[in-house]
């Protein structure tokens, strides 16, 4: 008989602070520019430079640890932590191990439409390390390895979550929760693609019921949201498979292999560094004024689970939707701003789940992207509630918005999209429609209400889409009453 | 009087008065060391053209008027462990042999803000760990008084060449004794200033949380001076103490009547020579004589210091002396591999005591042995402090030697670690509590300088300035001159 196991899965996740100066010295963070341009003596580590703490690093990490209830240690300071590698400028990273800022959190995330708590063990400083370029496939196959030192020192946050993740989806979905809050917060880019955001995975096997956890496997170099959740799924079944034939798992290091679609070992428990960590006699220990942090939690923003609850019951939107705009930054803000400009929540909703989510998808843009201003889309909404254009043709005003980022009401007067609401217009219109098709007349008056319908269309098609259809309905059942009057 | 012979408070007079120009007193320092230094061997780098480049600037700045600090146009060196822009700094390794900072070391800017003239980098043990300089990485550096005789260390250099007139005052760093041991060896004043008061930005580190800098000078007058211009809080170090400086001159006319001074027992035990320890007696005995009170006192942890300095300091210089890797600067030696690299380039740059507190460092921090040994050392620096601070409650300073002997022969203790650990046994607690302490001369045994030792409360050099200004103004035996320089 088959045992069914139970997964374990806990999450480490880096962030990287979106503050203008690296952690320890006064070089910008800024992504992307020439190499070893953003480098000064500190963070190179030359022979006798210090470091000194940027507090606005300081600042986001307990901005970090409230949004995620975190208790704030009122004592903290650094550690190094000794390793030798060449990206590594000291050969030490200055860290915290034994006394991080934020400790005790959680993060509610929602799972099969129940909510669960993912415990936050800590959140700690640290800084990253530089970026290395090999002239083969590794450090060791390689004639020259080129160092580029910009990346060493920009602020880290380290997260850890307790051993409360059991499935893969369950740990993709507090990953994309973790990101939205720290987007909301605004204390990082969070962007996967471009390193600010990555993930490590502790996961295990137990079997249903045990209370010891088995052992783990650390996964590392999951540079995706799809390419955790499959990492995990992958490591599942070969841990279950090796647990099935009665085998043990081995404690190590293996790193997910995108292209191949595997796990394969990296370093085992005996191969593990020894870190000798020691608190870093260059730095001071870290009192924390309660006074600051009470501040800084005054000033946080609106969390994505309190805007949620805020749009469905302020707004009356369905939980759906609300899910879907507080679930980015972007998106949430874009809706407050159109929302600011037409007061109709439920309308504005409407249309971006369906008109741009639908271009934002088709076209692979993301939001910041969006050349539509929520100026703009408020503007258009308006002018549509006004009758000035019927909902087709707002439809098509709105794909020329996305593509050019134009004003509707240029747009609708270059193109001369005016509604005709004119009954004198309208009624002269009809006739000629009714004369032309005495067939549909005759069907709609022995009883076919349905051809009414295409009697309108015939309408619209004359006056090239721009009649108001309310009023032609209205003056074609006036023309044609079904019974005598 | 020579030239050479003058402290810095009176080139100062004479520099005022226009009695002498600043260049013609840096050549005449530069013509000494070239003289001179082929025998002492003080210096790793002698930067002379350097040197009449700022001496001609102050003169003219002087010319037009200007009003100049007090050491302007007076010509002094640094140990080779604080960064110089654009002048080799190489803490006498051969790790960093070809190492040219691109920044100064805080002490050397503000120094050469207020116009001091930089003749040369003064030799050391390798990044400042030994006690006479037998371990630099370059050559040895002899005692001015007598030239088979270690100078001390770290400092030796430092020392070396204030004692033979080759610089005015000096820079030397001290982490366990070697600012103040060779002082005492060679017949100088030497401070440790409280830890935190000089900034260590652009000091290469041995152990960053003992480590302090400090004056190497002439007579008590000039350490005033010097630390005035040193001292003060710099936002680019995290542990400078954000105290402003007084004026450290202010402190030396004072006399010492009433003032309490405590002779800790522990200090005058097994391993003090006697000789040295007479000179002791007859310090106590004058500063009595000048109305202070002398008594015996104990600090009960004193035996313990020197294990926990050897776990701490190694511990931190295990992980400060890492990033000599030869990937980015200094010395390179290629490898198979990239490890390859690291072991070829460290072993052969380092020396063999630096390797051995490397090793000594990486034990105690290791899984399984840090708490039994770092944490516990980390325990016993406590009690140290614990033991001074109890006694400043009942003294104003205490009294002790700076070294167990004279200056030593070469050779004489090199092979034994523990013989040369011993040498610290006097200074080591000091820097564990992060106090200030001062090395005076105080008479010759045999030719060789002894030095007595006054310690103060945290921040209180000018307690220390003003008892050993008093001591100086009374006693000759305070104020020794190597007589065999000639001879050399
Ligand atoms: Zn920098």
């Amino acid at each position: 008989m088959s045992v069914e196991y139970e997964v374990v899965i806990g999450l480490e996740v880096h962030t990287e602070l979106k503050t203008k100066t690296k952690i320890f010295c006064s070089c910008p963070t800024e992504f992307g520019s020439e190499e070893n341009t953003h480098v000064c003596p500190v963070c190179l580590g030359l022979p006798g430079v210090l470091p000194v703490l940027n507090k606005r690093v300081l600042e986001f990490a307990v901005r970090t640890g409230l949004a995620l209830d975190c208790q704030i240690a009122g004592f903290s300071k650094f550690d190094r932590k000794n390793y030798f590698y060449p990206d590594l400028p000291k050969a030490y990273q200055i860290s915290q191990y034994d006394l991080p800022i934020c400790y005790h959190g959680c993060l509610e995330i929602e799972i099969g439409g129940a909510a669960k708590k993912i415990g936050i063990t800590r959140i700690h400083m640290e800084e990253d390390a530089g970026k290395l370029v090999h002239d083969g496939a590794t450090i060791n196959t390689s004639a020259y390895s080129l160092g580029d030192y910009n990346r060493a020192g920009v602020p880290l946050l380290e997260i850890v979550s307790e051993p409360d993740l059991r499935s893969p989806e369950e740990a993709r979905i507090y990953l994309e929760k973790l990101k939205a809050i720290l987007e909301y917060i605004d204390v990082s880019d969070v962007k996967m693609e471009e390193g600010s955001l990555r993930c490590d995975a502790n996961i295990s096997l137990r079997p249903q019921g045990a209370k010891t956890l088995g052992t783990k496997a650390e996964i590392k170099n999951m540079n995706s949201f799809k390419a955790l959740q499959k990492a995990l799924e992958y490591e599942i079944e070969r841990q279950r498979k090796i647990l099935e034939k009665g085998g043990r798992i081995i404690q190590e290091t293996r790193t997910w292999d995108d292209a191949q679609g595997v796990t394969a070992s990296m370093r085992s428990k005996e191969e593990a560094h020894d870190y000798r960590y020691f608190p870093d006699p260059d730095l001071v220990p870290l009192v924390v004024d309660p006074q600051w942090v009470k501040e800084i939690k005054d000033s946080l923003p609106e969390l994505p689970d309190t805007k949620r609850k805020r749009l469905t019951s302020e707004m009356a939107l369905p939980d759906y939707d609300a899910r879907i705009i507080t679930g980015s930054k972007a998106l949430a803000d874009f809706f407050d701003r159109v929302v600011a400009g037409y007061n109709e929540p439920k309308t504005v909703s409407n249309w971006m789940m369906g008109e741009l989510l639908r271009l934002l998808n088709a076209k692979g843009i993301e939001i910041d992207k969006c050349k539509v201003t929520p100026e703009n889309f408020a503007a258009l909404l308006q002018i549509q509630a006004d009758g000035t254009i019927s909902g087709t043709m707002a439809k098509t005003v709105f794909e020329e918005m996305f593509s050019t980022g134009q004003d509707p009401a240029l747009i609708i007067r270059e193109k001369g999209l005016v509604q005709i609401s004119d009954e004198g217009i309208l009624a002269g219109v009809i006739d000629k429609v009714i004369a032309a098709n005495p067939q549909s007349v005759a069907d709609y008056k022995a009883g076919k209400e349905k051809t009414l319908g295409s009697l309108v269309g015939q309408v619209m098609k004359e006056t090239k889409g721009q009649a108001n259809p309310r009023i032609v309905n209205k003056l074609l059942k006036e023309k044609l009453p079904l019974f005598p009057a | 009087m020579a030239l050479i012979d003058l402290t810095a408070h009176e080139l100062k007079d004479l520099l005022q008065k226009n009695k002498i120009s600043s260049e013609e007193l840096t050549r005449e320092y530069l013509n000494r060391i070239s003289i001179l230094d082929e025998k002492i061997r003080a210096f790793v780098t002698v930067t002379g053209e350097l040197a009449l480049q700022q001496a001609g600037k102050i003169d003219q700045r002087r010319a037009a008027g200007e009003a100049l600090g007090a050491l302007a146009g007076i010509p002094m060196a640094l140990k080779d462990n604080m960064c110089t822009r654009g002048v080799k700094t190489t803490c006498s390794s051969q790790i960093l042999n070809n190492f040219i900072p691109p920044y100064d070391a805080a002490v050397t800017e503000r120094l050469l803000t207020a116009g001091a003239v930089l003749v040369g980098k003064c030799n050391m043990d390798e990044f400042a760990m030994g006690s006479s300089t037998e371990n630099s990485g370059f050559f040895k550096t002899k005692n001015p008084y007598d030239e088979k005789a270690v100078p001390g260390g770290s400092s030796g250099g430092s020392a070396a060449a204030v004692a033979a007139s080759e610089a005015v005052y000096t820079l030397g760093s001290d982490t366990g004794g070697s600012i103040r041991q060779p002082a005492a060896f060679c017949g100088v004043v030497g401070l440790k200033p409280t830890y935190g008061v000089v900034s260590r930005y652009g000091l290469i580190a041995y152990a960053s949380s003992l480590d302090q800098i400090g004056p190497l000078t002439k007579d008590i007058t000039d350490c005033a001076l010097v630390l005035n211009e040193i001292a003060g809080p710099d936002p680019r170090d995290s542990t400078s103490a954000p105290v402003e400086k007084p004026d450290y001159t202010s402190f030396l006319s004072n006399g010492i009547k009433g003032l309490r001074i405590g002779l800790p027992k522990e200090y005058m035990g097994e391993g003090i020579a006697p000789g040295v320890a007479s000179c002791l007696k007859q310090a106590a005995a004058k500063l009595e004589e000048l109305g202070a009170v002398c008594e015996e006192t104990s600090l009960p942890h004193t035996e313990y210091a020197m294990p926990a300095y050897y776990i701490i300091a190694t511990a931190e210089a295990s992980s400060n002396l890492a990033r000599y890797d030869g990937v980015r600067y200094g010395l390179r030696i290629q490898g198979g591999d990239i490890i390859d690299m690291f072991k070829k380039t460290r072993g052969a740059g380092f020396g063999t005591e630096v390797k051995r507190r490397i090793m000594l460092g990486t034990y105690a921090l290791s899984t399984g042995y840090y708490e039994a040994y770092y944490l516990k050392a980390l325990k016993v620096r406590t009690l140290v402090k614990d033991d001074f601070d109890r006694a400043f409650t009942k003294y104003d300073c205490l009294l002790t030697p700076t070294a167990p002997t004279t200056a030593f022969r070469f050779g004489e203790k090199s092979q034994d670690p523990l013989a040369m650990y011993l040498q610290d046994v006097c200074t080591i607690p000091i820097n564990l509590a992060g106090v200030p302490a001062l090395s005076l001369p105080f008479g010759l045994l045999q030719g060789l300088p002894v030095g007595i030792q006054l310690i103060g409360k945290a921040f209180g050099e000018g307690t220390l300035l003003r008892v050993g200004y008093a001591l100086e103004q009374n006693s000759a035996l305070t104020r020794p001159r190597p007589d065999r320089l000639g001879a050399m």
